[in-house]
C-alpha cells in the first residue's frame, strides 16, 4: 500500500459574490500518494484551480467559505491544513507544498533578478546567507536546464523567453525541495514543443526529488504521458477517477467520454468534424440538484435531473458517479465498454 | 561564358582560399548571451539622459546645491555676524548679494537658509514617502477592515484645515525646524497613501504576487520586495514633485512667521524680511526668491523628465 501524503476529505469551497454565493467546489474527496502524479482534468470553471488553491490556502479569505456545513479536511501528512494559522501556512507554502502557475509571463516579478527570485524562497524557509542562497539558486537553474545559468541568474524576467520563464518558475517552486508540487496548467501558455519539454522536466525532477505532483490541466494530451491517476472534475465535483489506462481506455462517465472524443487523433480523417461538446458548464450560484452534466448529456434520463448519482466503484482505483451504471438504466446506444458488470 | 571565366580568375581565388577552410563550431557556443543586460534603472537613466530639459534641471539642481555648501566658504562671511555700519548695502565686491537691515551678509544667509529649506523639503518628502507607501501598500494589499481604517483616517487628516494644524502645532511644540517638519508631513502623506493604494490594488492581482504567496512570503516581504519596487516609478515622480512643494510651503510658512526661528533662517524667512524693505532695497527680496524659483524649477524639470523616463509605454 502506498503512503498517502495528502488526503482531501469533503472539501467544498464557496465564494460570496454580489450575484450570490457561488459553489465552486462541492464536496471533493481525493488522496495523493508519495511520489505519484495525480491529474485533475476538466473544463474551465469546473473547480480545478480553486481546489488546488484551497490546498495552498491561497483563496481570498474574506469572500471564501471552505467546508460548509459538513467539516472539510485537508490532511497533509496527517495534519489538517485548514486548521493551521496563516503563519503556519506561510511556513508550509514553498517549503513543503509548492505551486507553479499558468502564465509564466506574469508570474515572475519584473523588477527582481531571476537569481534573487529563486533565492527568495530559500531565504524565506532556511536560515542561510544570501550568497549561499544564490549558490543554491544557481544549482536550481542548472537543474531545470537553463544554459549559461551563471549569467542567466543575473538577468531580469523580460530577458527570458516563455519556456525559460516557466523553467525559472519551476526552479523557484522546487528550490526548497517540496514534498508536493501543484502545477496549475503549467503548459497552457506555452507552445506545443515547449510543452513537451516542460512536462518531461517536471517528470524528471519529480523522480529526482521524489515528490508528489498534482497536475491541474484541461489538456488530456499532456496528462496521458505523465499522470499515474486522473480525476475528472465537472461543476465542482469529481465525476470520475481512475488510473491513466482506465480513464483513456475504459472510461465510464459520459463527460469523460466527451472530453476524450474532443481530442484530435492522429488517424482522424480530415473530412470528419472533430467532436465538440455543446453547451457550457452550469451556473454554480444555483447548482443543479441532480447530475450537473445532465443538461449536456446525450444519454440523460429523468432521474439525472432530480437526484445526484451514487458513486460506483469498478476497481481499486476507478470510480464513477453516473446513473447509467444503475441496473435499471437504458443502455441502448451507449459507446462500447462504457458500462461494465453492473453491481 | 564571360561570367564563368571571371569566377575562376586565379588571383581572386587565392585571396579567399583560407576563408573556406572548415572550422565547425570551434570557439563559439550558440548559448552565449550577446549583450550585457540593461537593468530597469539603467534603461530609465538612458531615457532620462536623452531629455535635454530634464538634464538641464538636474545640472541646475546640482549647481544650486553646490552653491549652498561651497558658497559660504568662498565668500568668507559669517551668516550671523551683525555689522551695524553695513546695513542695507547694495551688492558689492565684499557682499555679493548686499546686506540685510541688520548688516548681515545676504549671500551667506541665502546659502545657509537654502540648506534649511532643502533639508526641510527632503525630510518631509522622506516621511511622506515612507508612511505613505507603507500604509498605502498595507491598505491595498490587506483590504477589508484594515483598508477602511487607513482610508478613513486619511480622509480625516486630509480634511483638517492645514494652516490651523500648523498654527496649533507650532504653539504646542514651539517654533523650530522639527515642529515645522512634523506639521508639514503630518498630513502630506495622505495623497501618497491614496496613490500607492490604487497602484497596489492593480498590482496585487498580478500572478507574481500570488506566486510569492505560494512560496510562503509574508505580507511585509510581499510589500517590500514585490509590490513597492513595481510602483517605484510612480512614487519617484511623486517624490520629485513633492520636494519643491514642501520647499514652497516652508517658504510660505516662514513668510507668515510660522517657520524657523531667527537667528536660523530659510529662504522663506529671508523673503519675509526682504519684503519689508521692498520699496527701498528690492534686492533683499529678489535674491531669496530667485533661489526658490531656480530650485523649484529644477525639481519640476527633473520630475517631468522622470515621469517620461519611467513610463514603460514610452519604452523603445
Amino acid at each position: 500500500m502506498d503512503e498517502k501524503i495528502l488526503e482531501v476529505r469533503n472539501l467544498s469551497v464557496s465564494f460570496h459574490t454580489y450575484a450570490g454565493t457561488s459553489h465552486a467546489v462541492r464536496g471533493v474527496d481525493f488522496y495523493l500518494n508519495k511520489g505519484e502524479t495525480l491529474a485533475i482534468v476538466g473544463e474551465s470553471g469546473c473547480g480545478k484551480t480553486v481546489t488546488s488553491k484551497a490546498i495552498m490556502g491561497l483563496l481570498p479569505m474574506e469572500q471564501t467559505e471552505i467546508g460548509g456545513s459538513e467539516g472539510a479536511e485537508i490532511l497533509f501528512n496527517g495534519e489538517d491544513l485548514l486548521k493551521k494559522s496563516e503563519n503556519e501556512m506561510t511556513a508550509i507554502r514553498g517549503s513543503k507544498i509548492s505551486m507553479i502557475f499558468q502564465d509564466p509571463m506574469t508570474s515572475l516579478n519584473p523588477t527582481m533578478r531571476i537569481g534573487e527570485q529563486i533565492a527568495e524562497s530559500i531565504l524565506i524557509h532556511n536560515e542561510i546567507s544570501k550568497a549561499d542562497a544564490l549558490k543554491k539558486a544557481l544549482e536550481m537553474l542548472e537543474m531545470v536546464k537553463i544554459p549559461n545559468a551563471a549569467q542567466r541568474l543575473k538577468q531580469y524576467p523580460f530577458e527570458f523567453s516563455g519556456g525559460m520563464r516557466q523553467r525559472a518558475m519551476i526552479a523557484v517552486a522546487l528550490a526548497c525541495r517540496p514534498e508536493i508540487l501543484i502545477a496549475d496548467e503549467p503548459t497552457t501558455a506555452l507552445d506545443v514543443t515547449i510543452q513537451a519539454q516542460i512536462m518531461d522536466l517536471i517528470g524528471e525532477l519529480q523522480k529526482e526529488l521524489n515528490m508528489a505532483v498534482i497536475l491541474v490541466t484541461h489538456d488530456l494530451g499532456v496528462v496521458a504521458s505523465v499522470a499515474d491517476r486522473i480525476q475528472v472534475m465537472y461543476a465542482g465535483k469529481i465525476v470520475e477517477r481512475g488510473s491513466v489506462d482506465e480513464i483513456f481506455y475504459q472510461s465510464t462517465h459520459p463527460y469523460t467520454r466527451a472530453l476524450l472524443s474532443s481530442v484530435p487523433k492522429i488517424h482522424t480523417n480530415n473530412k470528419e468534424t472533430l467532436y465538440s461538446l455543446k453547451g457550457t458548464p452550469p451556473d454554480l450560484i444555483h447548482p443543479p440538484t441532480g447530475c450537473a452534466f445532465a443538461p449536456r448529456c446525450e444519454y440523460g434520463m429523468r432521474i439525472c435531473r432530480n437526484k445526484y448519482p451514487e458513486t460506483v466503484k469498478f476497481s481499486e482505483t476507478q470510480e464513477c458517479s453516473c446513473w447509467l451504471h444503475h441496473p435499471k438504466a437504458d443502455h441502448s446506444g451507449l459507446p462500447e465498454n462504457m458500462v461494465r458488470g453492473n453491481r | 561564358m564571360e561570367m564563368v571565366e571571371k569566377r575562376t580568375l586565379p588571383q581572386e581565388n587565392d585571396q579567399l582560399d583560407d576563408q573556406f577552410e572548415r572550422i565547425g563550431t570551434e570557439g563559439l557556443s550558440g548559448e552565449d548571451i550577446g549583450e550585457k543586460s540593461l537593468t530597469y534603472w539603467a534603461d530609465v537613466w538612458r531615457r532620462f539622459r536623452s531629455n535635454k530639459l530634464a538634464i538641464f534641471g538636474l545640472v541646475l539642481l546640482i549647481l544650486v546645491v553646490l552653491l549652498l555648501f561651497v558658497g559660504p566658504m568662498v565668500s568668507g562671511q559669517n551668516y550671523q555676524k551683525i555689522e551695524s555700519g553695513m546695513k542695507n548695502q547694495l551688492p558689492s565686491k565684499e557682499h555679493w548679494f548686499g546686506t540685510d537691515d541688520m548688516g548681515r551678509d545676504l549671500f551667506t544667509r541665502v546659502c545657509v537658509g537654502g540648506r534649511v529649506s532643502i533639508y526641510i523639503g527632503l525630510c518631509c518628502t522622506l516621511v511622506m514617502f515612507v508612511i505613505g507607501s507603507l500604509l498605502g501598500a498595507l491598505a491595498g494589499l490587506k483590504g477589508g477592515l484594515v483598508d477602511d481604517l487607513i482610508m478613513r483616517f486619511c480622509e480625516f487628516l486630509g480634511n483638517l484645515p492645514y494652516l490651523i494644524v500648523v498654527v496649533i502645532l507650532s504653539v504646542v511644540l514651539g517654533r523650530s525646524t522639527f515642529s515645522l517638519i512634523f506639521a508639514m508631513s503630518l498630513t502630506a502623506w495622505v495623497g501618497t497613501t491614496r496613490m500607492v493604494r490604487g497602484q497596489i490594488l492593480q498590482l496585487k492581482e498580478q500572478d507574481y504576487v500570488q506566486a510569492a504567496r505560494a512560496l510562503g512570503a509574508s505580507t511585509g516581504r510581499i510589500i517590500l520586495k514585490h509590490l513597492l519596487p513595481n510602483t517605484m516609478g510612480i512614487i519617484m515622480v511623486d517624490i520629485t514633485m513633492a520636494v519643491p512643494g514642501f520647499i514652497f510651503s516652508e517658504a510660505f510658512l516662514s513668510y507668515i512667521g510660522l517657520g524657523v526661528r531667527p537667528p536660523e533662517t530659510s529662504w522663506g524667512a529671508l523673503a519675509s524680511s526682504g519684503q519689508m524693505q521692498l520699496m527701498f532695497y528690492p534686492h533683499q527680496l529678489f535674491f531669496p526668491c530667485v533661489m526658490i524659483v531656480l530650485t523649484i524649477l529644477s525639481f519640476h524639470l527633473i520630475g517631468d523628465g522622470l515621469s517620461d523616463a519611467l513610463d514603460p509605454k514610452l519604452r523603445k
